[in-house]
């Protein structure tokens, strides 16, 4: 993303939050793109997920993304230990956590070289100058000190004894060195808060709450922190502070989310809209376990969390769940899909409601396991042996994971069909503000549980949906087998009939090939009738994707955008929108794998834009595809 | 209602297709006759299978019944159990379906002591595949994949049993009618999870492999029926037991100075004893009967209360205050 000019006004601080005589000039700026990275022990992920509620307060909108390791401790000061949180923070709407840092905080010379070559050119660097010991730097791998050879020349560094500062200001309090040490963090964020005029109001509510029980140690955070603050005010290093004004953003009432608590609370709110009691069956994995963490928290509404003996047992006891008329939800990353392939088999013969979340994480194998790509969609579509079609469902941002969760058992529960929802690991991580949803006003979620036995078989189907009767134990005439094997049309009865097994074959085929007319017409972005270019992506591409086509229409490039929720069945109307267009781009984090339904349903000539990084795409690489694509 | 029921409401409208002479028609036989006899209501019993002959017992028991896939019979039946507690859950697998491909499952249902009773079918051989040897078939078993005899040292499955603290370890035997009626009621009376080893003749490829303990003429020479509270007293004549010589057991002829009173006493609730017992193979006698049997919680029961007790303190959920909690913001 290209960096927005600075405005030129430069205004006079509003707030009188130190002594006039100490008063610093405001900077205006539209949006800031900050990084916090240190060592995975120094506390990033906090100062930065803390930094985001007081941005989000102050009414920016925002995009966060983190990065870490797998590893929980990497050795101190080495650059696989280091974690990194990304934060753009903005006065008007944004789509991304942003391409380039334009500010890092970096507590060691690890998390420097580590994000160096990240940062947009002339970004301001703030530096822990204490952490720069001849064995830090010897364990980053630096021959010389960058903060003193020059090699940071074309930056603004901003070197402070945040060691020595924060040793400082908790004086008195009798803590030893390592309790003063960890509270480095704080003072930091105290810093970056005044930098860019948050109230940190918010955070010491946050560290009062967070400390109850010590309060020796809020007192040192907040002490920390209300010093990094004051620092800011007060020392010569920094000229002037930013100010970054509210965005214009819809009316509501706003929380930030990530995508694992949204994907969480769709899935209780589609509980509790049913009526039914909510099941969790899962194993933990990264990124996925916050899922089953959070509904863990749940239990009063109620929720079941089971925490299986392994990726199999997680998805076989919701389908035991879902047998007895729970909504019953597994959720996991690539490895464990491949293990539950099975067990969701079955509930695709059995035709039983069970959601499967696969929150994507780069692969073969283990992978990269904490960062993001989308190569598990061709996996979702035909990773099961034999005919076994089920819907698919992606979410495009942290707040889609609700409405995407939610939608995903509405499905489940009118078709009486597993349905697989693909969020992936940036999705899991990052948060955004979402308008809270107003309960009363989310989809109806209805469930007829069979109890009348007159007329009763297992299969027989509903004639719109096609769904069979979900008919649970307890119900007093309708005792009923169901199972794996190829069975006889509405009794249920095992058979090798090969009539028999054509029709229910194809009569499932048919059941999810009408989900369709629940998928609202494809809306595109940009040219409803057509144009020179249309981008087709799914998933968490969509804020990369969205923010490179508007930029590109901007410019007057004919660029479109169509974002894909549902991937099977697809959108009925998608073949002719598309065809609309010269040419159709595909952009995925994978090497090609909805570009191959795509040729293959609609004979259109797509091709793809394509990254296995383990990171996003950047902004700035979408719009030069659109260059090359346009004039090619 | 329940009390109406007979045998006959318990025998679907299946033709049951086991090999003529299998031993799981008997199986079946005495849970469709102890079914009435345990007052449920038909529709609030499940019975839930694998993979392999024995999976097959669902579709002819006219209650609600689930044939899954193989080995994952006790986790779907956990997720059922948890969520329904009303219900009365039954599995049923083999020693193919429970003790290789679904071992892991097995051993943690019983840890959990989730409210199941598990009824093992063990014929020591896989039939369904035509005859492969399994995780308890003896070493130098020769099949259809060892025709050099099977290098696999076997499972006990009453030691796998009591080695993840099952709760219940009982075993029988499928001709054994009445002893096989009365363990699926200690069974069933069993809170937690109930593990029954039922000894079965697979008569097209592992025929007789039970022979000691079925035959009428030699079983009693090779059965120990545990009983408890009562000496371990065995034979055609009743006249061996089974004393402690020091810290191991030995069997010892009853006369001659020696009594019913120098034997080993059973106690169900002797964990050591009951592992002692377990490591009863030929040419000891193989004891049926009850291993072991606890009270101690149900892992179903415990997740519950849970539930009941976070209502009772944060008050039934709220959705509407879920999504507001925390740091909310309101823009106009």
């Amino acid at each position: 993303m290209a960096v927005p000019p600075e405005s030129a006004a430069k205004a006079a601080a509003p707030q009188a939050s130190g002594e006039p005589a100490l008063r610093k000039e405001h900077t205006r700026r539209d949006h800031v793109v900050i990084r916090f990275a240190g060592d995975s022990g120094d506390g990033m992920q906090l100062a930065g997920m803390q930094f985001t509620t007081e941005s989000a307060l102050a009414g920016n909108d925002i995009a966060t993304l983190p990065d870490f390791p797998a590893e929980i401790r990497a050795p101190a000061g080495t650059l696989a230990g280091v974690s990194g949180f990304q934060l753009n923070f903005s006065s008007s709407e944004i789509f991304t956590s942003g391409d380039e840092p334009e500010v890092m905080v970096a507590m060691n010379p690890a998390a420097l070289k580590a994000n160096l070559g990240d940062l947009a050119p002339n970004a301001v660097i703030i530096v822990d100058k204490e952490a720069f010991t001849e064995s830090n730097l010897k364990r980053a791998g630096y021959e010389s000190n960058p903060l003193t050879d020059g090699s940071l020349e074309k930056f603004q560094v901003f070197q402070v004894e945040v060691s020595r500062l924060t040793t400082l200001a908790l004086h008195g309090m009798g803590l030893n060195n390592r309790a003063a040490f960890r509270c480095r963090n704080l003072f930091v964020l105290g810093m970056v808060s005044w930098l860019y005029q948050r109230p940190i109001e918010s955070t010491i509510a946050w560290l009062e709450g967070r400390f109850k029980k010590n309060p020796e140690l809020f007192e040192a955070n907040s002490r920390a922190l209300k010093a990094g603050f004051n620092f800011g005010e007060t020392t010569e290093m920094f000229a002037s502070s930013y100010e970054i004004a509210p965005a214009k953003i819809q009316p509501g009432r706003y929380r930030n989310i990530t995508g694992n608590s949204a994907t969480a609370l769709g899935f209780l709110a589609a509980a509790v809209k049913s009526g039914r009691p909510l099941f969790l069956g899962s194993y933990p994995i990264t990124p996925a376990s916050d899922v089953l963490h959070e509904l863990s928290t749940f239990k009063n509404f109620p929720v079941y969390t089971f925490q299986a003996e392994d990726e199999i047992a997680g998805v076989s006891s919701a389908v035991g769940a879902a047998f007895g008329g729970a909504i019953a939800i597994t959720t996991t990353s690539g490895p464990g899909m491949n293990l539950k392939a099975e067990a969701v088999g079955l509930a695709v013969k059995t035709e039983l409601p069970l959601i499967i979340t696969d929150i994507q994480r780069a692969g073969p194998s283990t992978g990269m396991p904490t960062k993001p790509e989308q190569a598990d969609l061709l996996m979702a579509m035909y990773g099961r042996h034999g005919e076994s079609p089920l819907p698919i469902i992606a979410a495009a941002t942290p707040s889609d994971c609700f409405d995407c969760a939610y939608e995903a058992v509405r499905i489940a529960l009118k078709y009486m069909t597993p349905v697989v929802l693909l969020t992936d690991g940036q999705l899991a991580n990052s948060s955004e503000p979402w308008v809270l949803p107003d309960p009363d006003k989310l989809p109806e979620i209805k469930v007829e549980l069979r109890t009348d036995p007159k007329g009763f078989m297992p299969y027989i189907r509903d004639e719109e949906t096609l769904s069979r009767p979900w008919a649970v134990p307890g119900t007093p005439g309708l005792e009923h087998r169901i199972g794996g094997l190829s069975s006889e049309n509405l009794t249920g009865n095992i058979s090798y009939s090969p009539a028999n097994n054509e029709l229910m074959v194809r009569t499932r085929s048919r059941k999810i090939a009408g989900v369709t007319r629940e998928i609202p017409a494809t809306q595109v972005f940009g040219d409803q009738g057509g144009g020179d270019l249309a981008i087709l992506a799914w998933g968490s591409t969509y804020g990369s994707v969205r923010e490179a086509v508007k930029q590109a229409r901007d410019h007057g490039q004919s660029v479109s955008h169509v974002h894909l929720r549902y991937l099977n069945p697809l959108p009925a109307d998608l073949g002719d929108t598309l065809r609309r267009f010269k040419k159709v781009m595909v952009v995925e984090m994978n090497l090609g794998q909805l570009i191959k339904m795509i040729r293959a349903d609609y004979l259109i000539d797509a091709f793809g834009f394509n990254k296995v990084q383990g990171r996003p795409f950047k902004v700035s690489e979408i719009v030069n595809r659109i260059n090359c694509a346009l004039e090619g | 209602m329940a009390t109406a029921l007979t045998r006959k409401d318990f025998v679907s409208d299946q033709e049951v297709r086991w090999c003529p002479g299998c031993g799981d028609y008997a199986i079946l036989a005495a849970v469709q006759k102890a079914m009435p006899e345990f007052g449920i209501p038909r529709e609030n019993i499940v019975f839930i299978s694998g993979i392999g002959c024995s999976s097959r017992f669902p579709y002819y028991m006219d209650t609600y019944g689930f044939h899954t896939i193989h080995g994952r019979a006790p986790a779907i039946a956990t997720g059922l159990k948890v969520t329904r507690p009303d219900l009365d859950v039954w599995v049923v697998t083999g020693d193919g379906d429970g003790l290789s491909i679904g071992g892991n499952h097995l051993i943690h249902v019983l840890r959990r002591n989730v409210d199941l009773r598990i009824l093992l079918f063990n014929n020591k051989i896989y039939g369904l595949t035509k005859g492969q040897y399994s995780p308890t078939s003896e070493i130098g078993k020769v099949t259809k994949s060892t025709p050099l005899g099977s290098i696999d040292y076997p499972f006990n499955p009453i030691k796998v049993a009591l080695g993840a603290h099952a709760a219940f370890v009982a075993r029988s035997i499928d001709v054994e009618q009445k002893h096989l009626g009365e363990m699926l009621k200690r069974s069933h009376d069993h809170r937690g999870a109930a593990f029954l080893e039922i000894l079965q003749n697979c008569n097209i490829f592992n025929d007789g492999a039970f022979n000691d303990l079925s035959d009428k003429t030699i079983k009693a020479d090779h059965q120990l029926v545990l009983e408890h509270g009562k000496p371990l007293v065995f034979g055609k004549n009743r006249d061996k037991g089974i004393r402690m010589n020091g810290m191991r057991p030995e069997v010892v002829a009853i006369g001659n100075g020696l009594s019913v009173d120098d034997l080993v006493v059973h106690d169900e609730k002797n964990l050591s004893l009951a592992f002692m017992l377990a490591n009863f193979e030929p040419p000891m006698p193989t004891p049926i009967g009850v291993f072991y049997a606890e009270e101690r919680p149900t892992y179903d029961a415990l997740i519950n209360k849970q539930l009941a007790d976070a209502k009772a303190k944060q008050g039934p959920g709220d959705l509407r205050k879920l999504l507001n909690r925390g740091d909310v913001w309101d823009v106009n």
